[in-house]
């Protein structure tokens, strides 16, 4: 995927994300708590906004979910982790490590791209590092996590990898002029 | 030629740059920063269209977007020209192709022009009465003809190879025009911080200001100001200003659309730019600066080339540096029109005479025309123009003391500038639903109370004066940002030499000597719409404006009625005999200016139309040469043919590998969910219409889904993980409406139930493996999990793994043969497919597409969602009232489900077909009949599901639905297709093992 953007790396790069594994959490308020706490996390992040733990990150996608992403070689220690804190608290724990595939973008034209995709306000003002969201991204369902001034992290379930590529390849080229 | 008309020292185009462009062929000549209109005229050209009914010679009006009569075609190619564009909004550059539109064989000549003297046969209306008869002629003959001779241009045929990009926008406050009003609110919210966004639609910021250099501001001319103002707003980081960028569109909740032409004006436009750019701006505040649009007057002959709007004439003088004739008249209703008299003479256009509407004009203008040695004539009228290709002269009368029309007069002239005041632009304003109030004043309609969060700043709001202009807008882009946050005071300056527009004008047709049976008198100059036509459509009993609007189509053409509203209203009004506020106002509907295909498409074509899914083993299909077929958004396999065989026969040779040794198949598509929670069964019996309290663990049930109207919804195998976990499949295309359904009734029907969805279709890659062999193929596979009949019988499931990735193994058939399910995480969907084939390959497995799947199913009358449901069929119709819990207490769809109707013995039912010729597949979708010699209309007993041909059985089967299908078995029905009967006995639906025996071994 990084090879798509060489013309223009000086203000925009795609690049493949990182491989992670993947679980969503949903439970009510305590369920949540227990999540987080298993993670490492000395509480539930506010609504859609990002919690780092070494080696994994906790996203707050919904009022009553919680997505964690883990880096391999974390992932085992950090799920049992999550298997036991969650034990007979009523919540949901799925794996979905491959049903979504992760994709980085930056540069100083990383906003104007994502507004070529999302109706949503990428000003820093608007979308701070540590915000993330469920958002569409063209016709693609997809998770926006901004992770640096000039860096944003996609999320796409995996079939929509090829055309999310594209699309961002052509926005990158418009947003040129 | 190019010097006759260009007045040298005038005008804002660059003279050091000519630019060579074609206008129907022919080469011209003009300047960098000339429109095509402005330099059309430069060369004397007026007549650059013709119109959409009569085909008359038409010139230019306008020096703006309103424009209604000189529409073009730019480009060229069957690919690259684009029709319909106002020739006063092309800007030329090098190399520039334009045609006119509308005409045959030529502009000068055309032989449409006939309609003209046809005129009294094509009045308001005159497709509703003229060709009522015969009937038939209608589609063949009248529609067509009609079609043919009216219109504008034509759409290219080939495929448009340019790039259009699509932005989201946001900012504090929108500024729609950069006109004086539209800079003084940008500079205003721009300095006190706020995000601002300036569209305009023109080339250069400035609007009016860029055509009046009388005025001064702070001591500056206008467009001096203008510049400074836009440097300032250039240099703030917080603001943008966009031009050549038309505001076009105003959605709900202040979403401005904005359409920006980026490369129209350039001769080379950089590699891969795109052409045009659509906008989406969502503002916190809009501040609408649209300016107003000069008024036509409506008399005879008022559409000849050569007669204008008078500020259209100041705009070309000034901001372009044209003359458009030697020899003027003006006739107006306003004092505007006096300073385009004084500028033009000043320019060495002779100014034969002012004709004023007014009887005692006494404006401060009037006195400096008669300073000037103009003319002046009060309380004169224009009776008509004359002249074909340009007008040559008027006819000026005096108006008599009882409103009577008096003796004309001839005046030669090339030039008749017109003006009839100043109609506010609130076509934006209009589109935000907000309520326009008529101003009894200025006479026209003004914006009253707002419904976005909106105000409108200047001309667009009845503002007209210079000094009230710029300070209106700094008080509305000051509020705008204080709105928004951002507090600023509203920017001051000193105005000088000020004019006065605006305080008179004229809505109506102007007063005339006689009847006018035959007068061609405009309202409408796009579409073609006369005094005549408004009158005719009162006198015919419309009293609404909006019947009126329709039955004479004024104000609905591209231009949206920017210079024929206000005049129909008035004829309107006058024939009516009630004033124009309670004649009402039609609606001005998007877009602002017509908007190219290509901006709205955007990226969205071709491999980006939509998303094409692909699942992990597709590229291994594609390399054996399988053919695909779209299911939603999903590409599968549909068959694999070999050795050049048609579909026919690789399925039958699918359908035959399968049934006598094993067949691979990719069902990753299918939506899966994961439902899991303490309620999990709870809720699962509330959505399903089976029951799942006594599903064990590990065990898998065959799942109905039905809407709250008991028709069936969806289908699909559950497995259950743990007391707590079910996994669920749905259709493929079915996957994210039962997961909405499913969030839905969680949400607002049962939020207390501790149960959690997880849509986890993308998280499995499904590999179905299917036949007698399926168990041999998998078994070494499986790092021992046991397989066996016994520890994995048909409809379970169990954790393990295979080749040592985690797996979910279902043991389900959908083919009616031993069959296995292997879910496998998608990142090794691909390798343990291999692994599987890998496997399978010594023992004759053969990969299989979707039509074949369809085949093996039906042959075991398993039905598919969508093809014998259609959204009207409930469980029981389609023979899964076995599925129907008869002990839950509820489920959705239970109460329908018990409705008589829905139990009536003569619902459509799931049955069987076979034809006596075991040959003959039957058409899906055909209908039965009780006997082959009724009498049509025949009795429809119901239709053919599906039809194939089933190898395995050696004969065509068919599923169909049938009116008290199942009371039937035996019968004979009919299928009757073109020609003939064919006569198709009623079984029952499963074809094949009807024990089941091949499942359970």
């Amino acid at each position: 995927m990084s090879d798509v953007m060489t013309a223009s790396q000086a203000r925009f790069d795609v690049a493949a994300g990182p491989d992670l594994r993947r679980w969503v959490l949903q439970g009510r308020d305590a369920g949540l708590a227990a999540g987080a706490a298993a993670f490492g996390l000395s509480g539930v992040p506010d609504m859609l906004r990002t919690a780092q733990v070494a080696g994994g990150t906790a996203a707050r996608l919904g009022p009553h979910e919680l997505v964690f992403f883990a880096e391999p070689d974390r992932a085992d220690a950090i799920y049992s982790a999550l298997q036991a804190g969650l034990k007979d608290i009523p919540s949901s724990l799925v794996e979905i490590s491959d049903r979504q595939v992760a994709i980085d973008i930056s540069g100083p034209d990383v906003e104007l791209v994502l507004s070529s995709l999302s109706p949503m306000d990428f000003n820093i003002r608007a979308f701070p590092v540590g915000m993330a969201t469920r958002t569409l991204l063209a016709k693609a369902d997809g998770m926006v996590w901004r992770t640096g001034p000039q860096s944003f992290r996609l999320e796409v379930w995996r079939s929509f990898v090829p055309y999310m590529t594209e699309y961002l390849q052509k926005v990158a080229c418009d947003v040129r002029f | 030629m190019t010097k006759q008309y260009r007045i040298p020292g005038r005008g804002r185009v660059n003279t050091a740059r000519r630019v060579t462009f074609t206008f129907d062929g022919r080469e011209f000549q003009g300047y960098e920063g000339d429109t095509l209109a402005s330099a059309l005229l430069a060369n004397g050209q007026h007549l650059m269209g013709r119109s959409f009914k009569y085909h008359r010679p038409r010139g230019v009006v306008s020096a703006g977007s309103d424009e209604p009569n000189a529409l073009v075609a730019v480009g060229s190619g069957p690919a690259l020209q684009t029709p319909n564009l106002r020739a006063t909004q092309v800007e030329i550059h090098d190399g520039l192709v334009a045609i006119s539109q509308n005409r045959f064989p030529c502009l000068k000549f055309d032989l449409g022009a006939v309609n003209t003297l046809a005129a009294p046969l094509l009045p308001a209306g005159f497709y509703y009465k003229t060709f009522m008869w015969p009937r038939s002629f209608w589609d063949k003959v009248y529609e067509p003809i009609i079609r043919a001779s009216a219109g504008l241009g034509v759409a290219p045929t080939a495929p448009d190879p340019d790039q259009y990009a699509f932005r989201y926008e946001h900012c504090d406050v929108l500024v729609v025009g950069a006109g004086p009003a539209g800079l003084a609110a940008a500079l205003a919210a721009g300095r006190a911080g706020a995000r601002v966004i300036v569209a305009d639609e023109t080339a250069e910021a400035g609007g009016w200001l860029l055509s009046d250099t009388t005025s001064r501001i702070d001591g500056k001319t206008g467009a001096a100001w203008a510049r400074e103002v836009v440097d300032e707003l250039n240099a703030m980081p917080n603001v943008r200003l966009l031009t050549r960028c038309t505001a076009f569109n105003y959605g709900p909740h202040n979403m401005v659309a904005l359409n920006e032409r980026l490369t129209d004006h350039l001769a080379h436009p950089a590699v891969g730019q795109p052409k045009e750019r659509l906008w989406q701006v969502r503002a916190k505040e809009v501040v609408l600066a649209a300016g107003a649009l000069e008024r036509p007057l409506v008399f005879d002959g008022n559409d000849r080339p050569g007669v204008m709007l008078a500020t259209a004439a100041r705009t070309y003088l000034n901001r372009y540096g044209v003359a458009c004739g030697r020899r003027a008249i003006v006739v107006t209703a306003d004092d505007a029109a006096y300073r385009v008299a004084l500028d033009l003479k000043d320019a060495g256009v002779t100014v034969a005479a002012i004709a004023d509407l007014r009887p005692a004009p006494d404006g401060a203008l009037v006195a400096a025309a008669i300073r000037a040695g103009i003319t002046v004539l009060p309380n004169t009228t224009i009776q008509r123009a004359h002249g074909l290709n340009r007008v040559c002269s008027v006819e000026l009368a005096q108006l008599l003391p009882d409103g009577s029309v008096g003796k004309g007069h001839q005046w030669r002239a090339d030039l008749v500038l017109m003006s009839g005041g100043f109609t506010p632009s609130v076509h934006m304003f209009s589109q935000s639903r907000g309520k326009l109030v008529f101003d009894e004043e200025l006479g026209v309609y003004v914006p009253g109370q707002s419904a976005e969060r909106e105000r409108s700043a200047g001309a667009c709001r009845g503002v007209y004066r210079l000094d009230r202009v710029l300070e209106d807008g700094a008080r509305a882009g000051a509020e705008a940002a204080a709105a928004t946050g951002f507090d600023g005071s509203a920017p001051q300056w000193q105005t000088g030499d000020l004019d006065e527009p605006g305080r008179g004008g004229f809505a109506g047709a102007l007063p005339r000597r006689g009847k006018g049976l035959r007068a061609m008198a405009f309202v409408d100059y796009q579409n073609d719409v006369t005094a005549k036509d408004v009158k005719l459509a009162v006198r015919e009993g419309f009293r609404s404006i909006e019947h009126i609007k329709r039955y004479t189509t004024t104000g609905m053409a591209t231009d949206q009625g920017k210079s024929s509203n206000v005049n129909a209203l008035g004829i309107a009004s006058e024939a009516l005999g009630r004033p124009v506020e309670k004649v009402g106002l039609t609606t001005f509907r998007p877009p602002f200016t017509p908007v190219t295909f290509g901006a709205f498409a955007g990226h969205a074509r071709e491999f980006l139309f939509d998303p094409v899914r692909r699942t992990a083993a597709d590229g291994w299909a594609r390399d054996r040469g399988a053919v695909f077929e779209d299911v939603g958004l999903w590409q599968r396999a549909r068959y694999f043919p070999i050795n050049g065989e048609d579909m026919e026969a690789a399925v039958r040779r699918e359908c035959l590998a399968t049934r006598s040794a094993v067949g691979i198949f990719d069902a990753s598509t299918l939506g899966k969910i994961e439902v899991v929670g303490p309620d999990a069964a709870t809720f699962m019996n509330r959505m399903y219409v089976n029951g799942w309290t006594k599903l064990a663990v590990g065990r898998c049930r065959y799942g109905l889904l039905c809407r709250e109207n008991g028709f069936v919804y969806d289908d699909g195998v559950v497995g259950r993980v743990a007391a707590d976990r079910f996994h669920v499949t749905t259709t493929t295309g079915g996957a994210a409406g039962v997961l909405n359904m499913m969030e839905d009734y969680l949400q607002t029907e049962w939020p207390d139930l501790d149960v959690w969805l997880t849509s986890t279709s993308e998280e499995w890659s499904v590999i179905a493996v299917q036949g007698p062999l399926a168990r041999k193929v998998l078994a070494p596979l499986v790092d021992g999990l046991d397989i066996s009949a016994e520890a994995l019988p048909h409809m379970s499931m169990a954790e393990g793994s295979i080749c040592g990735v985690p797996m979910r193994l279902f043991r389900v058939s959908f083919t009616g043969e031993l069959g296995f399910e292997v879910n496998v995480p998608s990142r090794h969907g691909r390798r343990i497919w291999d692994a599987i084939w890998a496997a399978g390959e010594p023992h004759g497995m053969t990969p299989y597409g979707t039509e074949t799947m369809h085949v093996l199913r039906a042959e075991k009358g398993y039905i598919v969602v969508g093809q014998e449901t259609d959204g009207t069929a409930t469980p029981d119709d389609v023979g899964c009232g076995w599925a129907v819990s008869k002990v839950k207490k509820d489920f959705v769809g239970k109460r329908s489900l018990a409705l008589p109707a829905l139990k009536a013995p003569d619902r459509l039912q799931l049955v069987g077909l076979l034809t006596l010729d075991p040959s003959e597949v039957l058409e899906e979708g055909t209908q039965l009949v009780a006997r082959p010699d009724e009498a049509v209309p025949m009795h429809k007993l119901g239709h053919v599901t599906s039809s194939y041909f089933s190898a395995t059985l050696g004969h065509s089967i068919a599923l169909a639905m049938v009116a008290g299908g199942r009371a039937r078995m035996g019968e004979t029905l009919y299928v009757p297709v073109e020609g003939r009967s064919i006569p198709v006995k009623v079984t029952n639906p499963v074809f094949y093992d009807v024990e089941g025996a091949r499942l359970n071994v």
